[in-house]
C-alpha cells in the first residue's frame, strides 16, 4: 500500500509538474506580481496573477508563446508554433521600459532583420493587452481602476486644487 | 545703321533670355531632412485619458487649466489648441460599436509648413529633427500663420495687451527633441497610441499595421501625403472625415499656390528691361522723337 502510494506520488507528481505551465526553467507562475514601473505618478500595483491564471484558458493569451503553448493567433503561429518556452516570461523581459529613448530608436534602426519592428514598450503592452481584455470581458477600464494615482500624479492632472493657481 | 542696331538688340535680348531661363534653380527639389523624426498617432488606441494634455502642460510650463485633466465633460465640445493648451483631445461619436473615437490635435509639423511660408518676418524654422518651431521674439503677432495653417493649429495670446504672439506645439524641441528624446506627450501615453521615431520608419510601420490588420484600420495614413506630408501622421479605424480630419486638403503644400507665379519674378526683372528696351529701339529706329541731337540728319530739306 505504502509502496504503491509513494510510487504513485513519485511518478504522478513529476508528470503533473512537467505538464503544468511554467517558464523555460521550470518555475511555476507567481501568485502576485508587483508592477512598479509607473511609480512617478501612480502607486505600485500588486497584480493578482493567480486570479487571472484561474480566469484564463491559456497562458498564451497574455504571454504569447513564452510559457510553451503556441496560442491561437494564426499570424503568430506561422513562425512560433514550435517555439516553446523562454527563460523569461515576465512582460518586461521583452517589452522595453523606455521604447522611445534615443538609444532604443538607434538600436531599432541598426537591427534590420527583426520581424517585430513595431513591438510596444512595457506601458503600451500592459495597457493594450490588459485593458483590451477588461473592456471585452469585464474588469476595470479607468486609469485608477487598476492603479491609484499618487500625489505627484494628482499634481500632474491638476486634481489637487492646492497646487498652481487656477486660470 | 538700322541692321546693326537690330542685331545689337537681338543679341542683348538673347543673352538676357538665356540668363533668365537658367534661373530655373527651383527645379531642384528638396525632399525634406532625411532623418527627421515624426509621430504615428493610432486613433484605434487612444482612450481619451488626457495624460498627453497633462504632460504637455507640465513640460511647456503652461498655466493650470480651470478644469482638471481628469475631467471628461470637456469632450462635450470640440476644442482646438490655444495659447494655454498646445494639444487637446477631442471625442467623436461614430457608427462603430467599439465606441467613441478620440483624436489628439496638435501641430502636425509639416514638411513644407504653411505657417513658415506665410510668416512675414521669418519667425518659423523647420529644424532638421523635424520640429517646426518659432521665435516668439521675432513674431510680430500678425496672425498670417493662423490664417495659412490648413489645420488651424497656431494659438495666439489674445490676453496679452502689449506682446501678443503666436503659440503652438514645439514638438518639445528645446527640452527634448534637440537631444533625440521623444516629446512629453508620447512618453506618457499609456496606450502607446503615439509612436515616436524617424518619419520614414513610421510610415512603413503604419502601412505594416494596416496590412496586418486590414479590418481594424482604414487603408490610409493621414499626413503621409496631405499638404506635402506632415511629421505627425495618423491611423484610424473609421473614415477620417468622421473624426474631424479635413480630407479635402490635397497633397500640395500651401507654397505651391504661389511658387510658380513668384518664381517668374527674377526672370521678369532680368528679361523685361532688356526686351522692352529692344522693342523701343526697334520701334524708334534708335532715334529720339525730340530729335535734339540729330537735328542735322532729320532736318527738313
Amino acid at each position: 500500500m505504502i509502496v504503491e502510494r509513494s510510487l504513485l506520488i513519485g511518478i504522478l507528481l513529476p508528470i503533473i509538474f512537467v505538464f503544468s505551465p511554467t517558464n523555460g526553467i521550470g518555475q511555476p507562475p507567481p501568485d502576485f506580481v508587483t508592477i512598479d514601473s509607473l511609480m512617478q505618478y501612480y502607486e505600485r500595483v500588486n497584480f493578482d496573477h493567480a486570479k487571472h491564471v484561474g480566469m484564463s484558458t491559456d497562458c498564451a493569451q497574455c504571454h504569447h508563446h513564452t510559457t510553451g503553448t503556441a496560442g491561437e493567433n494564426t499570424n503568430c503561429r506561422r513562425c512560433h508554433k514550435d517555439s516553446g518556452s523562454t527563460p523569461v516570461v515576465a512582460c518586461r523581459g521583452c517589452h522595453a521600459g523606455k521604447p522611445f529613448s534615443a538609444e532604443a530608436i538607434k538600436q531599432s534602426r541598426l537591427i534590420t532583420t527583426a520581424y517585430h519592428k513595431d513591438k510596444p514598450g512595457l506601458r503600451g503592452a500592459y495597457h493594450q493587452s490588459c485593458r483590451k481584455c477588461h473592456v471585452e470581458n469585464g474588469g476595470p477600464t479607468e486609469c485608477q481602476g487598476c492603479h491609484a494615482r499618487n500625489k505627484e500624479g494628482d499634481r500632474l492632472f491638476n486634481a489637487a486644487k492646492d497646487d498652481r493657481k487656477l486660470k | 545703321m538700322k541692321r546693326r542696331d537690330f542685331l545689337k538688340t537681338c543679341t542683348i535680348c538673347g543673352v538676357a533670355a538665356s540668363l533668365g531661363s537658367s534661373r530655373q534653380a527651383w527645379g531642384v527639389s528638396f525632399e525634406g531632412y532625411p532623418d527627421r523624426m515624426g509621430v504615428l498617432a493610432d486613433l484605434t488606441r487612444c482612450v481619451g485619458c488626457r495624460s498627453c494634455e497633462a504632460a504637455c502642460n507640465r513640460e511647456q510650463q503652461l498655466p493650470a487649466p480651470s478644469l482638471s485633466f481628469d475631467d471628461q465633460s470637456v469632450f462635450e465640445d470640440k476644442r482646438r489648441p490655444t495659447e494655454w493648451a498646445y494639444t487637446v483631445v477631442n471625442r467623436y461619436e461614430t457608427k462603430k460599436e467599439a465606441g467613441p473615437v478620440y483624436r489628439k490635435i496638435q501641430c502636425n509639423h509639416c514638411n513644407e509648413p504653411a505657417c513658415l511660408t506665410s510668416c512675414l518676418v521669418n519667425a518659423y524654422t523647420k529644424t532638421k529633427e523635424g520640429a517646426v518651431i518659432y521665435n516668439p521674439k521675432v513674431c510680430i503677432g500678425c496672425r498670417a500663420c493662423m490664417v495659412a495653417c490648413p489645420f488651424s493649429i497656431p494659438g495666439y495670446s489674445y490676453t496679452s495687451a502689449f506682446d501678443p504672439v503666436v503659440k503652438k506645439c514645439l514638438f518639445c524641441y528645446d527640452t527634448r527633441l534637440k537631444y533625440g528624446k521623444s516629446p512629453a506627450c508620447v512618453d506618457i501615453c499609456p496606450q502607446e497610441a503615439l509612436t515616436f521615431g524617424h518619419l520614414s520608419d513610421l510610415i512603413k510601420i503604419g502601412h505594416e499595421r494596416i496590412r496586418e490588420m486590414p479590418d481594424k484600420y482604414v487603408d490610409h495614413i493621414y499626413g503621409e501625403k496631405e499638404m506635402g506630408g506632415t511629421g505627425w501622421i495618423y491611423l484610424s479605424g473609421v473614415p477620417f472625415d468622421q473624426v474631424g480630419f479635413d480630407t479635402t486638403l490635397g497633397n500640395e503644400p500651401i507654397i505651391s499656390n504661389v511658387k510658380d507665379f513668384l518664381g517668374f519674378i527674377p526672370m521678369v526683372l532680368t528679361i523685361w528691361p532688356a526686351l522692352f528696351s529692344g522693342f523701343r529701339l526697334l520701334a524708334t529706329n534708335g532715334k529720339n522723337h525730340l530729335n535734339l541731337d540729330s537735328k542735322q540728319e532729320d532736318a527738313e530739306p
